[in-house]
């Protein structure tokens, strides 16, 4: 069986954490390169409008302007994931977000002062911010390079899904209770703690163009800086500094990004952009907004008999991979417990506020919810226990799901019984509540890949292994670390393995010109993909390694134990770096090395996105426990009981981090986030009045991890990342319905929602559900 | 840009400097781009995050709201002068390792220095802080990665076991 761990499955703090909490960390705010400019962007001052003019004269005057970039004669590729974003805007402005103009000078102070010298003339036009009047037909078209007419028989449709599997007709007859609802989602942000940035560094002597730059995806992000500035890929080397957080929103490359870099080639010089607080707010990426119209019915027993569910996706000005999250959706309504029909359609509408983008969850937050209330409803209806429902309709190990998902392992009964325990739902739920301060118990699940997703060519991920003669290791990976803590599962793994001390296992990842390929961060397959990868290279420098110490024991086809910097057999042992040594200099010379390219075994979706997409899946369940204040509304998280399947856990800290750190973000997505829109301008964009949660607000946190020992995972582990935030504000909009007997259909859930919550009640005094 | 500089003299970390500095210079921008300790962070120049948190006469600040200026005569320390030689980390660092408070680390820096504070607070006033007091000091800090709970266990953790 399981051969005894050393390291995996121990708490190992973070490999560079000393770095980072010593300040000596270099985040892409800290470089500083010899003769490098600073660069601004002017944005638009209008939501929609025409541009008539732009004049930048008094700004070039200015003594240390370098360069004014504009629209004019600049021959450049559109971007973003349908290349309907030109990277400055000439002619006409589609959100408050548009990039008009942008300078290089000498010092921050002067790029500033030479924005505000540039002087545009508009003429508005009345913009466009309600999706659902964008898709009337007298709208006018509002993204000109949108194909939406010719694609989707719709101007303004950017992008649309449509799903389905089995007998919707007979599975609605066969319906004992049906709830429709419409739930909706405002934008919300990442608030990385390191704002948006890049350092562009152009040889004019080679033509080469380097990029300091804080991407979740290199690779990707090289091709389409290539696209868009029509260079050769290879002669752009992107360098990956320290992150100050990504959680999904460095997954698009903006235009801020081409940017910098064309500034860099005009110039000859080094140039740094660095987004402020209020831009971060006004210009990078967004949750996508979203209307969900969900119907979902369940027969007299319990059973869940369908789901339908119409979505319109408010995809701002340009499209982003934001658009895409239907992908992931579409899953969660399919496969989300077991369900025998499912309809879905999902359209993303131009409109003229932001673009969104991607942020972790990926749409799955938004369906999650819909989803779980949808259940509560009709377990109320029902008259059957909301955690009985669950139970009843889990997923199982084996499973295969209408959309041709399958659930090899699967954790998704236990973890609903393990929170369901731990929080004594059962007992609280039924508990009625009077006075001032009300409790309330909320119990949701999800299901999210945990094994990469096939959506690129590849889902692969390279490894390079190098063994030194000190014995030190040196692990390329393709894969990047964006705080997440993957580095020090790789490191974990190869201590494991090889029996090399942390202390002399060093990660390469940040470089394209070094690593290789990888497809990047996301859907929660990092550690699974390039885990697996470097498992396979370690396997193949093992050989080598095995073959040379058999032959300095002098014993052959033996057990090879790897120890303690020791490669021990037949009772014998030898030094590893002492086996390296004779390999580089013994006869024949050769160099201890290894590469591996893992690809998972998941499939491409066929056209109907039926297939199984990814090489596992991780399933959770979540209690909420609130405490609601009726008199001023403020809903109060005492406990969260998550339970999740990770498969194996490997690193038990790093995961209890990603599980905090996601339920925070998950909490503040229930409760306070949210940004808030007038005409197509943000009206909050800053920390005070944007609420993000502090310390204060935290609730006690009760994690019980699943192992479901998943074979296709390195140790039988699943992806992680993303499913603690993804069913939090379910859980909690369920608990606070609970608590007060009112239901809940947006996020988030403000003190003045609550009230008006509960003065709706109380007007109506009526018996049933009261609904805001 | 124009304004006339001031002469200053301060300690920085241990060491006596002078130095000449315009009067509308944040401190923030001072430390970073004049002395070049990058560790001092900017993460909002709002005065909202707490990522640029230093120390003026012990007293934890944001230095993204305080006149560079104002440090004449006082001592500053900014998360370099936590390290030496002989110690590169301070036990609160080693604290916030042990618990596993770091994430991207881009509020790390400024979470040590008002814990170093508020510990010196804590013992000149000759007590223990509770639970829910650690969390209070540490609220006028924004943190997206950890969810704050491994930060406040690593705070608490220095400041009711450090040895009085
Ligand atoms: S940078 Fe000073 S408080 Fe945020
Ligand atoms: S560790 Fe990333 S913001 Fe705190």
């Amino acid at each position: 069986m399981d051969k005894k761990l050393k390291i995996i499955g121990k708490s190992t703090s973070k490999l560079d954490g000393n770095d980072r909490v010593s300040g000596r960390s270099v985040y892409g705010h800290d470089i500083e390169l010899p003769n490098m400019l600073y660069a601004k962007i002017l944005r638009s001052k209008y939501t929609c409008a025409k541009i008539k003019y732009i004049d930048c004269s008094k700004a070039l005057a200015l003594e240390g302007v370098e360069y004014i970039l504009t629209a004019k004669n600049l021959d450049v590729n559109m971007i973003g994931y349908k290349r309907d974003h030109p990277i400055l805007k000439g002619e006409t402005v589609n959100c408050q977000r548009d990039e008009i103009a942008a300078v290089a000078a000498t010092s921050r102070e002067i790029a500033a002062k030479a924005v505000s010298l540039i002087k545009v003339e508009y003429e508005e036009i009345k913009g466009i911010y309600d999706p659902f009047e964008a898709l009337k037909t007298e709208a006018r078209k509002i993204n000109l390079n949108g194909q939406g007419e010719e694609k989707f028989g719709n101007k303004n449709i950017a992008e649309s899904f449509e799903y389905s599997h089995g007998e919707l007709k007979s599975m609605k007859k066969l319906s004992k209770v049906i709830v429709s609802r419409r739930y909706q989602f405002p934008r919300v942000t990442h608030c990385c703690m390191g704002t948006s940035n890049i350092t562009a560094d152009y040889s004019i002597i080679d033509g080469k163009l380097t990029l300091y730059s804080s991407t979740q995806v290199p690779f990707l992000y090289q091709r389409d800086m290539a696209h868009a500035l029509k260079m050769e890929p290879s002669k752009i080397r992107i360098i990956q500094p320290i992150i100050g957080g990504g959680f999904g929103s460095k997954l698009d490359m903006l235009p801020f990004e081409p940017i910098c870099a064309l500034l860099s080639i005009k110039t000859g010089k080094p140039v740094q952009l660095l987004y402020s607080r209020e831009e971060e707010f006004i210009a990078s990426p967004t949750r996508q907004a979203m209307v969900i119209d969900l119907t979902s019915g369940v027969d007299e027993k319990g059973k869940f008999t369908f789901r339908e569910v119409q979505i319109t996706m408010d995809n701002g000005a340009y499209t982003s991979w934001g658009a895409t999250t239907p992908f992931v959706m579409m899953q969660a309504y399919s496969s989300l417990y077991q369900i025998a029909a499912c309809k879905f359609q999902a359209d993303a509408v131009y409109t003229n506020n932001p673009n969104a983008g991607s942020f972790r969850g990926y749409g799955n937050p938004q369906a999650t919810f819909s989803i779980e209330r949808n259940i509560d409803l009709m377990a109320e209806e029902l008259g059957l226990g909301k955690d009985e429902i669950r139970l009843l309709n889990a997923n199982f190990p084996g499973e295969i799901t209408g959309q041709g998902l399958l659930f090899k392992t699967c954790g998704a009964k236990p973890a609903l019984l393990k929170v369901i325990e731990e929080s004594n739902y059962k007992m609280k739920n039924r508990e009625k509540q009077s006075g001032r301060y009300r409790r309330g118990v909320g119990l949701a699940s999800m299901l999210h890949v945990g094994g990469g997703a096939k959506i690129y060519r590849s889902d692969g991920c390279g490894t390079r292994l190098k063994l030194d003669h000190y014995g030190f290791l040196t692990i390329i990976t393709g894969s990047s670390e964006i705080g997440q803590g993957s580095e020090t599962v790789l490191a974990m793994i190869a201590c494991e393995e090889l029996g090399i001390p942390l202390t002399h296992i060093k990660v390469i990842n940040s470089d394209t010109d070094v690593k290789p390929w990888d497809v990047g961060v996301h859907a929660s397959r990092t550690s699974f993909v390039a885990g697996n990868s470097l498992l396979g290279a370690i396997s193949i420098i093992k050989q080598k390694l095995n073959s040379k110490a058999a032959q300095l024991m002098g014993c052959k086809n033996s057990d090879f134990v790897y120890e303690n910097g020791f490669i021990k057999a037949c009772e014998k042992e030898v030094k590893i770096d002492k086996v390296v040594r004779e390999m580089h200099f013994g006869n024949p010379n050769k160099l201890c090395v290894a590469e591996y390219f893992f690809e998972p075994t998941s499939s491409f979706q066929d056209k109907d996105f039926k297939g199984d997409v990814s090489g596992n899946y991780a399933f959770a369940s979540q209690v909420a426990e609130v405490e609601v204040d009726t008199y001023t509304g403020k809903v109060n998280v005492i406990n969260m009981y998550v339970s999740q399947d990770v498969g194996r856990v490997l690193n038990p800290m790093g995961l209890q981090g990603q599980i905090e750190g996601g339920l925070a973000t998950g909490l503040g997505y229930a409760l306070t986030e949210e940004m808030i829109y007038e005409d197509g301008y943000l009206t909050n964009p800053s920390f005070h009045e944007y609420k993000l949660l502090t310390a204060m607000d935290m609730p006690e946190v009760h994690f019980y991890p699943i192992e479901t020992m998943d074979e296709a995972g390195p140790y039988g582990s699943k992806g992680a990342g993303e499913a603690p935030l993804i069913p939090t504000a379910a859980a909690i909009a369920n608990a606070v319905s609970n608590a007060l007997g009112v239901e809940f259909l947006s996020v988030p859930l403000t003190p003045e929602k609550v009230l008006k919550a509960l003065s709706e009640k109380n007007n109506h005094k009526t018996a049933n559900s009261q609904i805001l | 840009m124009d304004d006339k500089l001031i002469k200053i003299s301060f300690s920085l970390n241990g060491k006596s400097l002078t130095k000449n500095v315009s009067p509308s210079l944040f401190l923030i921008d001072f430390i970073r781009d004049e002395l070049k300790l990058k560790g001092t962070k900017p993460g909002c120049r709002e005065g909202e995050c707490g990522a640029c948190t230093v120390l003026v006469n012990g007293v934890a600040i944001n230095s993204c709201l305080f006149l560079a200026i104002n440090i004449h005569g006082k001592e500053l320390i900014t998360i370099e002068g936590l390290s030496s030689i002989e110690k590169p980390l301070h036990p609160i660092q080693e604290k916030m390792l042990e618990h596993g408070a770091v994430q991207c680390g881009f509020c790390s820096t400024g979470i040590v220095l008002t814990t170093k504070a508020f510990d010196d607070e804590c013992r000149s006033d000759g007590k223990i802080p509770s639970r829910q007091e650690v969390k209070k000091s540490l609220e006028g800090h924004l943190c997206r990665c950890t969810g704050y709970t491994k930060i406040v266990d690593a705070a608490e953790d220095y400041l009711t076991h450090s040895s009085f």
